[in-house]
């Protein structure tokens, strides 16, 4: 069990979102990170590089999280089995759904998009099971 | 010009969007674990992740960009209008839920992770990409 931590969940929260919606707002983009990642590795040049920036900066946020007193998880507490099967999973999954918790699960059921709101409803559901079977 | 501000909004909006996963401690998997684990010790601390992303997102959208066709730079917006409920939308989504239950990893905190240092983070994140390409290549074949 972990604390229930309302107001920097409800921040972060707020963060996120304001991120997608500068993006979009200035970019014409949806901030759905398995697509940019995944078009950061097929599209011809030119519209790579701002994806690049953009996992660059995904990256780089949590450095200036640290003066904030935030922390990154120490060591992920995954057997090897469990992180190459779940991570194969959630590549795999993503891509063949067109989205994963951002894409979808902000930004889609932000504009009331029913196919976001149909995968969101979906992947939860299926998260929630998978977590409640697992020793 | 232009151009370069274009790339510095992708670089500060991506970073704003990794400081969001670790201030609201997303980035943490065992969190996310807590949060799915509804019959068990439940910590609703993750849906208050998506609800304060929903509000500014939702209103930012709403009130700014719903009758919008172009972006500030006059570039089309690219949303996906399509609202055909397909079985690739459905099972793909059932297999992204299958790998985020057992791991409590989704693509933007494996990434977020990376200056963690763990070698398994690494690791997720090129399995990860291994299973996007696996998808790319089912796709083009089913």
């Amino acid at each position: 069990m972990t604390e229930f931590t309302p107001i920097l969940s409800l921040i972060g929260g707020a963060i996120i979102g304001l991120s997608a919606i500068i993006l979009l707002f200035f970019k014409g983009r949806i901030a759905g990170i398995s697509g940019i990642l995944n078009d950061s590795m097929t599209r011809q040049r030119q519209e790579i590089l701002w994806r690049w920036l953009f996992i660059l900066g995904i990256a780089l946020g949590p450095l200036i999280g640290l003066y904030f007193g935030s922390e990154l998880p120490e060591a992920l507490d995954l057997s090897w089995v469990e992180l190459i099967i779940g991570a194969f999973l959630v590549g795999f999954g993503a891509n063949l759904g067109n989205g994963c918790t951002s894409g979808h699960g902000i930004c889609g059921v932000g504009r009331l998009s029913i196919r976001s709101i149909s995968a969101t409803v979906v992947f939860m559901s299926v998260a929630i099971f998978v977590v409640a079977i697992l020793p | 010009m232009q151009k370069y501000f274009k790339l510095f909004i992708a670089l500060s909006s991506g970073t704003l969007f990794g400081l969001g996963l670790m201030i609201s401690q997303m980035v943490d998997p065992a969190k996310v674990i807590s949060f799915l684990d509804v019959f068990g010790d439940w910590d609703p601390s993750m849906a208050l992740v998506m609800i304060g992303a929903l509000i500014v997102f939702g209103s930012g959208f709403w009130l700014l960009l719903k009758n919008k066709t172009h972006s500030f730079f006059g570039k089309a917006i690219n949303i996906c209008q399509s609202s055909e409920l397909t079985p690739k939308l459905y099972i793909g989504s059932a297999i992204f839920g299958i790998g985020w239950g057992i791991t409590g990893i989704c693509p933007g905190p494996a990434i977020a992770n990376v200056s963690s240092g763990d070698i398994k983070i690494y690791v997720f994140i090129l399995v990860m990409i291994l299973g996007m390409k696996t998808s790319e290549w089912v796709k083009k074949r089913v």
